[in-house]
């Protein structure tokens, strides 16, 4: 296979956690909560998933339960911060400490056994297209689940009279609840639907991409996530681009270093969060943009006062 | 008068010492350590030295394993506490701890500390290394024999001594070989992030690598080997069952030999600060089965390991020139273990810029 191609492939790979995380997370903010537990909810994900795919041999339930166990994270933050009110920035650090300490508790049978591989699925007659056939038609499921997931949310979100509902809880709680909606009950749907995200992509680590599980194995992608929310303007299209930009320096960066360009490691190695830092002080620029897209009700509690 | 009282004096110590010597304390020992204990690397190689002390020395000592301690300014207080909770003799298991340990050791001057892979010592402090570089220069050399391009490549965490020193051996055995044997480098800047090493792999195998080592503790580089049909070794523990058809040969740590000879050296009251470094002599680094390769390659492997642990052959032996040209070592010198411990240069042949 020739090098461009293998790298892009390897970059779709690596920017699928982050891309899943992220994109669960941008419905979350978007209903007006943040959840800072992404990398707690991701670890649990990863966790569960190996452990159910190892002990069943099916890496398909092991995706499943991985969304289970990110959802039941989701449900503790949804149902301390959006019923008891709790702070949820502070919620939401908990739950990545609580995510973090529990895995690695549940996870200690399975550190060191090598889990059943997820084969790659050929799609007929597309994946021998000469270059697009085996960057695009030739990947695992995750990776068709997660582009559909992309697309899905955006027609969800900016398409439908539920997505509606759920940007209009996000933006102005106290009208969307005078208009008989249910701002809890939507908040903790979408802060589930994160959970599930997240659970899936920190089970695409641990099932998919290296078919083990470590301790703290997801380090600090659950972080990098929640700066995409931001870096994307709450747009699943422009998360999507900023997951592969993410992914493609991560990439590149290793094989500038195998070329031996000649350009300090440390320099290579900080440039995805230079690049993070940068694209989000040109973004934050844009006024209007970010006023158009940014959650109003984001991170503040609501409480029905009838 | 005066007699009498330090007399007094003297006896009351005595019977002090003679019951506490009664009570019969336990020991306790306690290591600090960068990873989980299940990280199938370093810290698992840690935790198999601290069951091999408990199974050898249990009844009279008491272990406490702390796991997950980010090196740097923050270790000190994990360091710290294991001090006040009683612990007399104390591992820190990881390059990054060597400067808090100092700190805590000067607090504490009655508790014994020993650092792995460092470079400083005090009264109450020791520092413990394992001549990893023998085993990877015996990896070099298979390395050399194997490829069919000619080119390895080295995963690799952070640049410091211990690592410079590994990759200079690996290329002076593959040198040995092969004098225009190449070598890819590529540094992710971390101990342990399965993901991160499993891309590097990719990554070197992409750019056509046929048989890559590590420096970093997981399994992922070699899986993604088996994967690709391609070739690497193991690092600190035999990783044969992640990857079968993959693994070469793997570079085991063991530490359990020493950890229970200096825990053993505290208990007789014989225990001194020292600089300690075994290698395959010792035990303390061990070469796993020679796999995946021609009887004709791990022949040889088992016999330059021989030369190496006998003593006849030691790696670093000149002629060494560094990447510039300028020769280190003339013919014939063996370069001392101070430099070796404080390696920051490359020998001749690696493309690579050492990271300063």
């Amino acid at each position: 296979m020739p090098v461009a191609e293998a790298i892009i492939l390897t970059i779709i790979t690596a920017s699928i956690p982050l891309l899943l995380a992220a994109l669960g997370e941008l419905v979350a903010e978007r209903s007006g909560v943040l959840n800072l537990g992404v990398e707690g909810m991701m670890i649990m994900g990863a966790v569960s998933g190996f452990a159910v795919s190892y002990s069943t041999g099916s890496p398909l339930l092991g995706l499943v339960a991985a969304m289970a166990a990110g959802a039941a994270m989701a449900a503790l933050f949804g149902f301390l911060t959006l019923v008891l009110v709790a702070n949820q920035v502070a919620t939401g650090l908990a739950l990545t400490l609580l995510g973090l300490g529990l895995s690695g508790l549940i996870g200690v049978p399975f550190a060191g056994v090598s889990g059943p591989r997820v084969a790659n699925v050929h799609i007929p007659v597309l994946s021998d297209l000469p270059f697009f056939g085996p960057i695009l038609f030739s990947q695992d499921p995750v990776v068709y689940l997660a582009i559909a997931l992309v697309f899905g949310v955006s027609w969800f979100l900016f398409r439908t009279r539920a997505g509606l509902v759920l940007r209009a809880v996000g933006d102005n709680h106290a009208s969307a609840h005078a208009l008989g909606y249910s701002v809890i009950r939507v908040r903790f749907l979408a802060v589930l639907f994160g959970g599930a995200c997240a659970g899936l992509g920190g089970a695409y680590l641990s099932i998919v991409y290296t078919a083990q599980w470590l301790e703290n194995m997801t380090a600090g992608r659950g972080w990098i996530a929640l700066a995409l929310v931001v870096f994307a303007t709450w747009l699943p299209m422009r998360l999507a681009i900023g997951g592969l930009l993410f992914g493609a320096v991560g990439i590149l960066q290793l094989h500038a270093q195998a070329f031996g360009i000649g350009i300090p490691s440390q320099f290579l190695l900080s440039l995805p969060y230079l690049t993070t830092i940068v694209v989000l002080v040109i973004i934050s620029r844009n006024q209007a943009l970010m006023r158009s897209n940014t959650p109003a009700c984001l991170g503040r509690s609501f409480v029905p006062d009838r | 008068m005066l007699k009498r009282l330090m007399t007094t004096a003297a006896a009351l110590l005595l019977a002090f010492a003679v019951g506490g010597a009664h009570a019969q304390e336990k020991l306790k020992v306690g290591f600090i350590n960068v990873g989980p204990k299940t990280d199938g690397g370093w810290t698992q190689g840690h935790w198999t030295g601290a069951e091999k002390l408990k199974a050898a020395l249990g009844d009279k000592i008491e272990i406490t394993f702390v796991e997950d301690v980010k090196e740097g300014p923050d270790s000190e207080r994990a360091i710290e506490a294991l001090a006040r909770a009683g612990n007399k003799l104390i591992f820190t298991t990881s390059f990054g701890f060597m400067d808090p340990t100092l700190k805590v050791a000067e607090k504490f001057p009655d508790v014994k500390f020993e650092h792995a892979t460092g470079v400083k010592t005090a009264p109450n402090m020791t520092f413990y290394n394992a001549r990893f570089y023998q085993g990877r220069y015996i990896i070099g050399q298979i390395a050399a024999k194997l490829s069919k391009k000619g080119v390895a490549g080295y995963i690799v965490s952070v640049p410091i001594p211990e690592v410079v020193m590994g990759i200079n051996s690996f290329m002076l055995g593959a040198q040995s070989v092969n004098p225009d044997f190449k070598l890819k480098i590529v540094w992710i800047n971390s101990w342990m992030d399965p993901a991160k090493e499993a891309d590097a792999a990719k990554a070197l195998f992409d750019q056509g690598v046929d048989i890559i080592t590590q420096h970093t503790d997981s399994t992922a580089p070699l899986k993604i080997a088996q994967e690709r049909g391609l070739f690497g070794f193991g690092q600190s523990h035999d990783m044969l069952d992640a990857a079968p058809k993959a693994q070469l040969t793997a570079i085991v740590d063991n530490w359990g030999p020493y950890y229970i000879a200096r825990t053993q050296a505290v208990l007789d009251g014989t225990w001194a600060s020292q600089a300690s470094w075994d290698g395959l002599k010792e035990g303390t680094v061990q070469m796993s089965p020679y796999t995946n390769m021609s009887a004709d390659v791990a022949k040889a492997a088992e016999e330059i390991q021989a030369k190496i642990s006998s003593g006849e052959f030691h790696p670093f032996t000149g002629p060494i020139s560094d990447q510039d040209g300028k020769e280190r070592y003339a013919a014939g010198v063996v370069a001392p273990d101070g430099d070796l411990l404080g390696m920051n240069w490359y020998v001749k042949g690696i493309d690579d810029k050492l990271p300063q």
